[in-house]
């Protein structure tokens, strides 16, 4: 069999049958046979980044693996952004390049690029494959690695002449990988956990996306461990929709821009359980006022995010879904023992805080604020099977606090890297999985201008992908910053000389629409709604809305910024508690 | 090296207490890392150190079976406790990588290292260079009218002391392999 058919065989027999990709000289033996074939649909981008976008959304909405197939030199090094998300983010893809010809490497050929050099930090792990006679095994352990333990992305580079050369071809059972990640956590440490949480007086579950990568076992255990407990929940950005967001127990997001109850919660907490989560800076804070009375516990896959920059007490290695379960049996073997006076205490004064109603913002019946209509998208769309997806900025953290996600898998955005431009081609790959879905991307109209030739791809292929753009003419959270930080000097935080965002609809043959009263933005979003195909929304929104709460960078969870609105709110409320 | 910035003793319950009061010291310590003998797999350690801004004092690398494709890299790194884990986890995050160990923690190790001196010099202080010699149990691996190459093994230290002894006495150039460390026993 040729190295280019292996490739395709390879794809097949590991149950992949979307690809999203584009060619160049390096691959054209392995188009050659996708052109032959029909198992596997290839989608074709418009850049590799894209593609590389789309399959990571692709791969967060169904569980499966995303697979990227492009081109030797610029595809590759076009594709190293995506790579770099797709790490930070623990997202599961295999990412397949072309290479110039064995003989060739190392000889500035045209289009040759050192692909796994330039790689290295940006993958799990990566392959340069150079006898057709291993390319099978290869390609079988890159799908092995990519999904087992913490998922991340692989790159497999394969030479134009190893492509064509023939050799044996084996199936995904012979393969032996020594990479076998511990799954379930040490029984000892989860005993010592349920003890902790027996007596605990304010405990909380700090979860992320380490529970969704773990599936949706993972998420169902959770939730029976939060009925059967009572005890409060947060999550990161990534771990949204792990835990149902119109859940009693909900706290809301916690960090930077999370909620009020949820980073006071985080502070004030005597155990605090980190449930598939990383201790990110964005959510810490400053780290020696880091929720200083706590005992921690930190469940985590990789060994490495276990102290790295929180010291716990309490470590477990293993799958979430694994330890989850071995947890509840060990707690339901105990006697469901909690600490449920103290519950009560601690629930009284979590709503306290909940009482500041920290969202709250000053409504206005002129302009669209852009938290309005965040509230009005979720209303009108929150009954739809929905998937949202977001570029990165202000609109992103909005996006997070006003719209509620009840399962996992629904919540597509950039988290540890913040790449601006991943809600297009991210919203493609959501819908190339979910066709007939509602997809929608909340997109600031500067990240959504990074990676917009990506609606010539949803035009090719009949995706109604809708792109919701809160168009503020500022690259919002930059020019926060200079507001909070930099004493209001916007410097280049202007968007200027944007295109007319209906025009450019029209001009892909999509539907544009826009929208400036805040009157008409329920009728506006029904029409896009309703509409079968793609459609640009460019909601023109208050230009100088910031966007709270806010730690800023260095301070303490306790140290929270509030909007207006809030921060009167909480002199009524409460008296003191923000001091 | 201390970037992360923790300041211990904040709570009495949160395990920043449990580290000593050294804790924001260095340590060195010696890894022996095995990995599968495949191409890159040393880019990925350097590159791991690199990236992340962690020390190498040493590293050495040679196939140790090679039926079994396994190589042994020897690194000789110094970090705060916490760094030192961090390293041991980063490292046995790497897909080639069999084993990490740390043969300072993991009882009593021996480390050996080989180094070559040119030292030249006339007279007294060619005489001196050769009786120093003899005292550590350098080898003489090429001579010449006014230049001797000496070979010496040993521990790190003694390769230290003997650099510090011939320095004054024409010490021209010097080559080390790094250190190469077993487990006693
Ligand atoms: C590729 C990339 N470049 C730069 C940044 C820094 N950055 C973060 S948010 C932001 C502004 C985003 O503006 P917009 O998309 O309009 O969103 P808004 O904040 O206005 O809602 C910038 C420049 C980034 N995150 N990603
Ligand atoms: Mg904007």
């Amino acid at each position: 069999m040729s190295g280019a058919k292996m490739v395709v065989q390879a794809l097949i027999d590991q149950g992949v049958d979307t690809v999203f990709g584009y060619p160049g000289g390096a691959v054209l033996p392995i188009y050659d046979e996708i052109f032959l074939q029909n198992s596997i649909k290839h989608f074709l981008v418009r850049h590799e980044q894209g593609a590389v976008h789309a399959a990571e959304a692709y791969a967060r909405s169904t569980g499966k693996p995303g697979v990227v197939l492009v081109t030797s030199g610029p595809g590759a090094t076009n594709a190293v952004t995506g790579l770099t998300d797709a790490l930070m983010d623990s997202i599961p893809l295999v990412v397949l390049t072309g290479q110039v010809p064995t003989f060739m490497i190392g000889s500035d050929a045209f289009q040759e690029a050192d692909t796994v050099g330039i790689t290295r930090p940006c993958t799990k792990h990566n392959w340069l494959v150079k006898d057709t006679d291993a390319l099978a095994h290869t390609l079988h352990t890159a799908f092995h690695v990519a999904c087992s333990g913490r998922p991340g992305p692989v790159l497999v580079d394969i030479p134009k002449d190893v492509q064509f050369a023939n050799g044996t071809y084996e199936g995904p059972a012979k393969i032996k990988s020594h990479y076998q990640p511990q799954l379930k956590g040490d029984l000892d440490a989860i005993t010592a956990l349920v003890e902790a949480m027996e007596t605990a007086r304010k405990p909380i579950l700090y979860t992320g996306g380490g529970v969704i990568n773990s599936g949706p076992v993972a998420s169902q255990l959770l939730r029976e461990l939060v009925e059967a407990t009572n005890f409060p929940i947060t999550s990161t950005l990534m771990g949204l929709g792990c835990y149902p967001g119109n859940g009693d127990n909900w706290l809301g997001m916690l960090g930077m821009h999370g909620l009020y109850e949820a980073n006071m919660a985080m502070h004030d907490c005597d155990l605090m359980i980190n449930i598939g989560a990383r201790f990110d800076d964005r959510i810490t804070g400053r780290l020696d006022a880091f929720s200083p009375g706590s005992t921690k516990a930190h469940i985590d896959i990789d060994a490495s995010s276990i102290n790295k920059v929180i010291h716990v007490d309490i470590p477990i290695l293993g799958d979430v879904a694994h330890v989850l379960e071995d947890m509840l049996k060990v707690w339901k073997a105990r006697g469901r023992k909690t600490n449920s006076k103290a519950l009560k205490t601690w629930w009284a004064e979590i709503d306290g805080w909940r009482k500041i109603r920290c969202l709250d913002y000053a409504a206005d019946s002129k302009v669209i604020k852009p938290q309005y209509a965040l509230e009005r998208l979720e209303a009108l769309t929150k009954d739809h099977d929905r998937y949202i997806t977001t570029e990165v900025g202000q609109h992103q953290m909005w996006a997070a606090q006003y719209m509620t996600f009840n399962d996992p898998n629904r919540w597509m955005t950039s988290g540890g890297l913040g790449t601006m431009g991943y809600g297009v081609p991210a919203s493609i790959g959501a819908q190339v999985a979910h066709p007939g879905s509602l997809v929608i991307n909340v997109a600031g109209e500067a990240s959504w201008l990074m990676n917009m030739q990506e609606m010539g791809t949803a035009m090719q292929y009949g995706l109604p992908v809708k792109q919701f753009i809160l168009n503020n003419e500022r690259l919002g959270m930059v020019r926060q910053w200079q507001e909070l930080l930099h004493g209001e000097r916007y410097s280049q935080s202007w968007s200027e000389s944007l295109p007319d965002f209906v025009k450019l609809a029209e001009a892909f043959g999509a539907k544009g629409i826009l929208c400036s009263d805040p009157a008409d933005l329920d009728e506006a979003i029904m029409q896009m709604l309703a509409y079968d195909g793609p459609v640009i929304f460019d909601c023109l929104v208050e230009k100088h809305e910031n966007c709270f709460p806010m730690i800023p960078s260095g301070k303490a969870h306790n140290e929270m910024l509030l909007g207006d609105a809030a921060i009167k709110g909480a002199i009524d409320a409460s008296g003191s508690v923000l001091v | 090296m201390n970037a992360l910035n923790i300041t211990k003793g904040t709570s009495s319950k949160s395990a920043y207490n449990l580290r000593s009061g050294h804790a924001d010291l260095n340590e060195r310590h010696t890894l022996a890392v095995l990995v599968a003998n495949e191409p890159g797999v040393l880019a990925r350690v350097i590159g791991l150190f690199s990236g992340r801004g962690y020390n190498i004092e040493s590293l050495t690398v040679a196939e140790v079976d090679h039926e079994g494709h396994t190589s042994r890299i020897t690194i000789v790194t110094s970090g705060t406790p916490q760094i030192i884990e961090q390293i041991k986890a980063q490292l046995g995050r790497i897909i080639p990588v069999y084993d990490v160990h740390d043969l300072t923690v993991e009882g009593p190790s021996v480390e050996r290292e080989l180094s070559l001196f040119k030292v030249s010099g006339k007279g007294e202080k060619r005489v001196e260079a050769l009786r120093l010699a003899d005292v550590f149990r350098a080898n003489v691996v090429d001579s010449t009218l006014d230049s001797f190459t000496f070979e010496v093994v040993g521990s790190p230290e003694k390769i230290d002391a003997f650099a510090d002894l011939m320095r004054p006495l024409g010490l021209a150039e010097m080559a080390r392999t790094g250190v190469a460390a077993l487990s006693r026993g």
